[in-house]
């Protein structure tokens, strides 16, 4: 059963990935992307990972595609739809993306998982639940990690607001 | 249970479609949103990882992939609306500045 529900999950993943790369107009790139975010957060439940999910959905259907959309109201994109979509010299992309591909199978084909370390048993999950787990390991082992993530943050908000404010004769 | 290596062999071709989608795209906000593609590749492969191998460092890990994600959204698509305040234009063959 939940064989069936990865198949439907990873078919619709690749098949929307490949209709948001392909499609000529952006919103409706943009709006494959949604139905991909929430496909992903569907497989991230099959992990047992429910915090991951709900972040997937907020984080990213929630803040980056608005963004997205929003910028792609903000251009005048009307002749897209009669210019060519991929540049002149993508059968070279086809070429690495080859590579890249026989490198990661042959390094796949052997793998073998390592021993399990435990911080995440399926056990705890069912009795404390994964976003106390996520909660506990995060503000105790990786607090400047979270805290380095916030400056991160709030220098990408800044930033974006410098880039793009109205400059007046005379200044820069 | 699903057999670990079906997550892998999703998030990579996740990635060969991303990464196809970054290198070949003439649109800006297009290859952006392949970037976006490829994160999240690597957000299933870490986060199969992590539950597979019991291990909270890879979830955490996505996590923190979700928000540099999200910051480098802000910043590549102020520089898109930049690019189009300047050229009028977000195809990146036709911005051409830097090669004179």
């Amino acid at each position: 059963m939940e064989k069936v529900l990865f198949g439907y999950l990873a078919l619709a993943i690749l098949l929307s990935a490949l209709f948001a790369i392909f499609s000529r107009n952006v919103v409706r790139s943009v709006l494959w992307l949604l139905v991909l975010f929430l496909h992903q957060s569907v497989l991230f439940l099959t992990l047992q990972a429910e915090f991951l999910a709900a972040i997937q959905i907020i984080v990213y259907a929630g803040a980056v595609l608005v963004l997205f959309l929003f910028v792609v109201y903000l251009i005048n994109l009307r002749e897209e739809i009669r210019l060519p979509k991929f540049l002149g010299s993508y059968p070279l992309a086809f070429i690495a993306v080859l590579s890249m591909l026989i490198l990661a199978v042959a390094g796949l084909v052997g793998f073998v998982p390592a021993k399990t370390v435990g911080s995440l048993s399926p056990g705890a999950i069912l009795k404390v639940g994964h976003t106390q787990i996520l909660g506990e390991h995060l503000f105790r082992e990786h607090i400047l990690a979270f805290e380095i993530a916030g400056v991160l943050l709030l220098v990408a908000v800044l930033g974006a607001v410098v880039l793009v404010r109205r400059l007046r004769e005379g200044e820069l | 249970m699903i057999p670990l290596s079906w997550y892998l062999w999703l998030g990579l071709a996740l990635f060969a479609v991303g990464l196809f989608g970054f290198l070949a795209r003439r649109n800006v906000i297009v290859m952006l949103l392949s970037i976006e593609i490829m994160l999240n590749a690597a957000n299933t492969v870490l986060a199969a990882l992590g539950t597979r191998m019991q291990d909270v460092t890879g979830h955490i890990l996505v996590f923190f992939v979700m928000a540099v994600a999200a910051a480098e959204a802000a910043i590549g698509l102020s520089l898109v609306v930049l690019l189009y305040k300047r050229f009028r234009e977000v195809h990146m063959d036709e911005v051409r500045t830097l090669k004179g």
